[in-house]
């Protein structure tokens, strides 16, 4: 007999998959967000430093805005591990001769770039936002009284070897979402051949325009079109 | 032995209606208590085992191949017809049953033909229901066509996978059954012997193909739906693994062949390229309607066929049969495609093959139209030859495609063992000595689901239970008998391969009791067949042991029963000293070499009764009856 | 020609099995791939070898018996073709071939390069029918359908359930497979009423078998002999949306 309780939503297969979908296009919404808040760096100081003392400010918001991506984030993260397991559970042995003829580098990593991306959150949360790393950072002068985030991503991205995490960590994000974003439309059955091909395009597209993005500011900095501004120093 | 046909009083077009009313019924409540093994899950017993299983009763089936969904069935083409009438052009169900008949040249029986012709219907709905995805019209309803040279459009098909959809309609019947628990299904498990106790056949010996196990299933009814016998010329359309065993087991326990030199061969085949071939590929029929076949006129004309001018080919159909021309059935098509070659007129490398051109209907209808009738056949034909058929006409050659001859059945297709049914190819019963084409699929499906379900209702309710399980001593002493035979596979440690074997016996047969047959070549033949049959029992290489998958003494055992059933062909060959059908006794035809009929001496079924290794057959006949149906000679001129 | 063939050689389920090398000289261009395995077959058994095992039956494309991976491509180099119809004129003298078997944890494999795809089965059983009894059908042009929807049903429905997709897939999934035959019914009238229950069911039998789970590489379709579009994947996740939303 084969009649078998049907597997709850998020045991199925197509489940798992709905489930990382979902959550990867809600972290997707917010590397949307972060992306627009960080580019005020382009405006000034005065601009970014008082956008991020208004996030500041928000603490019951901010505190639900934080945990909700967390919970989000820890379930993509949880179910990708899940789907990375059993996939590797479903072909005990391994072709002695493998050969690949669609399945793109990226869609190949999804595991590994997402490892690689989940420590590079870390090292970045520890980084600017606890400035665990970088403790030096908490001595930056007040900038009219507000604390100088202006100041502090310039002088984080001045530093070569920092600026080479983040552009590494960058282009694997940009890497993860390439496959991520064309497999968002597959899983919720958005797609067909004629816009396949097509959807990978505008997938990497969308891809490059978040990398460039994200890595405008360390080249900014590292080209000194943005720098320290003057009297603004340790 | 009297073979009686049990067919049912009254006229003809009340026949099934009155069996169907007078049989005795079982109630739904005992019916849980009969078990039915089918051997087989094509068409017809995919279809049976589903349909039985719906009834109540507990089935137990079995197939060689990995899923019963692989069974050969799957292979068919074209389509299947239905009397529906639905084209509105003078079909009826008495007309697809007058076609029947005379398309098998009038020697089959007329209660069976109307029958299968009046549940054609019902297959359709069935298939519907069941979600197969016939091809359809715009306005959504069912779409048909004309094949195989019939008047009216009759044909439902599935693209060119018809035989699939409906395979794969019937499995998915068997499939829900098998969830449900009704029927148990063993797959990967081939039947080696039958089992008859008191005149009743009461269960089978099979083999574990994985490990080798031997052993016997018990029930009240055994359903044989194990295809044909085409492999018997070694180069078929039939899948590989097709085979003679179970039917040629059964006639071994006493269940009468009938008609076994009834073989048709299909004009439309990829010729032979070497002798490595183990198979031939059938191209659909339906290329004749547009291509035109030809030859050189000049023998041994080697030029490429571009180079050889209009007057200097014989479109050889087109000139003998004026007015069918190239769509002229399928026997008078492979005989004449023979002719040209054994006159030396054959083209391609080997010689053994005629043009099936296109030349002219793209001229006519532009590479477009050809690419959408025939887009996905043409990419086939030039995946296995490496030839363009729209620039290079193709080559066929006929083939072995379906055998019309099968164990001996009577109205409620019981075979002269009561308990043992045969369903499909299997049977003898419904194509005569020739198969319209589209009409193998209607008489599977008719078989499994509308005939048996009754029938062998009928057989638990006058029968009763078996009351025999597979402790009884005559289960152990077949179970022996099969050991026995299988270690000696193992353990005759010669020279040669079944292949080989099987190649020989192959030639043996194609070549004498093949498209032509005549007095000398069958003799020849029933003395060159007992030799192999003895080289083979001393020369027969095989290694590995039984209990492990051992695909090559599977095949031995296969082997072995072609070689001694081949010698039953030949007989029934020999015997029927006319032309009629795709039996096509040489010595027996007109001066234009036509097929002559001799309805005075040969108006019966040849039925044949085993009589030992080695030893003739004896031939038990069943006079042919025709009360409705006025015989006439058929004419394709 | 003549070429280097290395095969996987296994003597049972638990066996662990492994790489023999044999060389087969004298090929024709003309051979199928399998032809050609039957001709070093005949010649391992004058060696006293035993031939290499394969599953085949049909050999002509349809039967879905033949499973090869050939150069790590599952059926061979060639697009929208099984091995049986694979020809040797696509190889050239002097070729190394690796043949291996299906590689998943759902087909074990039996001997060589056989593997048992029950799996399949257990999975139609599960749910890949309609559920009609024989007889007491309305006619079949009772309910007409449209051509477009009857043809997408049998685009799927050319399924021949060879398993390609799953030896293809990185993850050994087998989502093709279950998508064709969800689709088929999910397109044609007569599917509807079992229609929720049938997506379930089927996945769930799936998953329970063992199949890895969908990424969305689409090797699938790229090697599948009768060329089934992944859109009928993207069908069945909306299928599986819409039995989520549903009511049982």
């Amino acid at each position: 007999m084969t009649n078998n309780q049907p597997l709850g939503f998020s045991k199925a297969s197509v489940g798992k998959k709905v489930l990382m979908a979902i959550t990867g296009i809600s972290v997707i919404g917010f590397l949307t967000a972060h992306l627009i808040g960080n580019l005020q760096l382009f405006v000034g100081q005065d601009q970014l430093n008082s956008y991020a003392e208004t996030l500041q400010n928000m603490v019951a918001a901010k505190w639900m805005f934080r945990s909700v991506i967390l919970i989000l984030f820890a379930i993509h993260i949880w179910k990708g591990i899940v789907l990375w397991l059993e996939n590797r559970k479903a072909r005990p042995v391994s072709y002695m001769k493998d050969v690949t003829l669609e399945a793109s580098v990226a869609s190949r990593t999804m595991f590994w770039t997402g490892a690689l991306i989940l420590s590079f959150v870390v090292y970045h949360l520890l980084h600017f936002t606890m400035i665990t790393t970088n403790p030096e950072y908490a001595n930056l002068p007040l900038d009219n009284g507000r604390f100088d985030v202006y100041s502090m991503v310039i002088l984080g991205f001045q530093n070569y070897t920092i600026s080479a995490v983040y552009f590494i960590a960058l282009s694997l994000m940009a890497f993860h979402l390439s496959h991520a974003i064309s497999s968002v439309f597959q899983t919720f059955g958005l797609t067909k051949p004629t816009i396949l091909p097509k959807l990978k395009i505008v997938s990497n597209l969308i891809a490059l325009i978040f990398f460039i993005g994200y890595v405008s500011m360390p080249i900014a900095v590292l080209l000194n079109i943005i720098s320290l501004p003057t009297g603004g120093n340790l | 032995m009297k073979l009686d046909a049990k067919i049912p009083s009254g006229p003809l077009t009340e026949k099934w209606d009155n069996y169907k009313f007078e049989m005795k019924l079982i109630s739904p409540s005992n019916k849980r208590k009969y078990k039915a093994i089918v051997v087989g899950s094509g068409l017809a017993g995919a279809s049976a085992a589903a349909s039985l299983a719906e009834l109540g009763y507990n089935v137990d089936c079995f197939c060689y191949q990995d899923s019963p969904r692989r069974a050969h069935s799957i292979s068919a083409q074209g389509g299947i017809n239905a009397a529906k009438n639905y084209q509105n052009d003078g079909d009826s169900i008495y007309r697809l049953f007058y076609d029947t008949v005379k398309g098998g040249d009038f020697r089959s029986r007329e209660a069976n033909v109307y029958r299968l012709a009046q549940v054609s219907n019902n297959i359709i709905d069935q298939c519907a229901a069941q979600g197969v995805p016939f091809a359809r019209e715009y306005g959504g309803l069912l779409d048909n066509r004309s094949f195989g040279g019939s008047q009216v459009s009759r044909t439902f098909y599935a693209r060119g996978q018809t035989g699939q959809q409906l395979l794969l309609g019937a499995y998915s019947a068997l499939s829900r059954q098998i969830g449900l628990g009704k029927v148990k299904m063993y797959n990967r498990t081939e039947m080696l012997d039958i089992v008859v106790v008191d005149d009743r056949a009461v269960g089978i010996v099979v083999r574990d193909m994985i490990n080798g196990k031997i052993s016997s299933y018990a029930a009240d009814v055994v359903i044989l739906t194990t295809g044909g016998y085409g492999n018997v010329y070694y180069l078929s359309t039939n899948a590989i693994g097709c085979n003679v065993t179970a039917a040629y087991r059964a006639y071994k326990k006493g269940a009468l062949f009938a008609n076994p030199c009834y073989t048709q061969i299909h004009p439309t085949c990829i010729p032979v390229s070497g002798d490595y071939q183990s198979k031939l590929t059938l191209m659909s029929e339906s290329l004749r309607n547009d291509g035109r076949i030809w030859v050189p006129i000049a023998k041994g004309d080697k030029r490429p066929a571009a180079q050889i001018p209009e007057d200097e080919r014989d479109y050889f159909l087109e000139r003998k049969y004026p007015s069918f021309g190239n769509l002229a059935p399928r026997d008078i098509s492979s005989r004449s495609a023979k002719e040209a070659c054994d006159d030396g007129r054959g083209v391609g490398e080997t010689g053994v093959g005629v043009y099936l051109d296109f030349a002219d209907a793209i001229g006519r209808l532009g590479k477009n139209v050809i690419a959408e009738r025939y887009g996905n056949l043409f990419d086939m034909y030039e995946r296995i030859t490496g030839e363009d058929p729209y620039t290079v006409p193709m080559r066929i050659y006929p083939a072995s495609h379906y055998t019309m001859g099968g164990l001996w059945v009577d109205y409620n297709l019981e075979s002269t063992i009561p308990g043992l049914f045969v369903l499909g190819e299997a049977n003898f019963s419904d194509h005569g000595a020739n198969r319209l084409g589209a009409s193998a699929l209607m008489q599977g499906l008719a078989d499994g689901y509308f005939v048996v379900p009754y029938t062998v209702g009928n057989h638990f309710a006058t029968k009763g239970p078996a009351g025999v399980d597979t402790t009884h001593p005559e289960f152990k002493k077949v179970e022996e008998e099969v050991k026995q035979r299988t270690e000696k596979f193992l353990s005759i440690g010669g020279n040669r391969s079944a292949d080989s074997f099987h190649r020989e016996l192959g030639t043996i047969m194609w070549d004498n009791c093949g498209m032509g047959r005549n007095e000398a070549g069958l003799k020849k033949a029933l003395e060159m067949i007992p030799k192999v049959r003895e080289e083979f029992w001393q020369n027969l290489k095989v290694l590995g042991k039984n209990e492990e998958l051992n695909q090559a003494l599977e095949y031995a055992g296969r082997v072995a029963d072609f070689i001694e059933f081949s010698e039953v062909m030949c007989h029934d060959a020999l015997d029927r000293n006319e032309s009629c059908g795709a039996h096509f006794r040489e010595e027996y035809q007109t001066a234009e070499g036509e097929a002559m009929r001799n309805d005075n001496d040969y108006l019966y079924v040849a039925a044949w009764e085993y009589k030992g290794v080695g030893q003739k057959p004896e031939i038990h006949k069943e006079p042919l009856e025709y009360e409705n149906i006025k015989l006439a000679t058929r004419s394709y001129k | 020609m003549n070429l280097t063939l290395y095969v996987w050689r296994q003597k049972n389920a638990d066996d662990k099995g492994r790489m023999e090398t044999y060389q087969a000289n004298d090929i024709s261009s003309h051979m199928s791939f399998l032809e050609m395995l039957d001709v070093v077959n005949e010649r391992l058994l004058t060696d006293g070898i035993e031939p290499i095992a394969f599953d085949h039956d049909c050999r002509e494309g349809i039967c879905g018996m033949c499973s090869l991976v050939i150069n790590g491509n599952p059926h061979g180099p060639e697009k929208g073709t099984t091995v049986c119809q694979l020809h040797m004129r696509h190889f050239k003298d002097g070729d190394k071939i690796y043949i291996e078997p299906w590689r998943a944890k759902a087909f074990p494999v039996i001997k060589d390069l056989i593997v048992d795809r029950s799996a399949f089965d257990r999975i139609m059983q599960a749910g890949g029918f309609v559920s009609v009894n024989t007889g007491g059908t309305p006619d079949a042009n009772a309910i007409p359908i449209p051509k477009e929807n009857a043809d997408t049903a049998m685009d799927a429905a050319q399924c021949i359930g060879c398993g390609a997709c799953v030896a293809a897939c990185k993850n050994a999934s087998a989502m093709l497979f279950l998508a064709a035959k969800v689709s088929q019914y999910a397109y044609l009238p007569q599917g509807q009423a079992e229609r929720t229950e049938r997506v379930k069911n089927m996945l769930t039998q799936m998953d329970l078998e063992g199949f890895g789970n969908c990424t969305n590489f689409y090797e699938c379709e790229a090697v599948c002999p009768k060329e089934i579009s992944v859109k009928f994947i993207a069908k069945l996740n909306r299928e599986f949306l819409r039995a989520t939303v549903k009511k049982p």
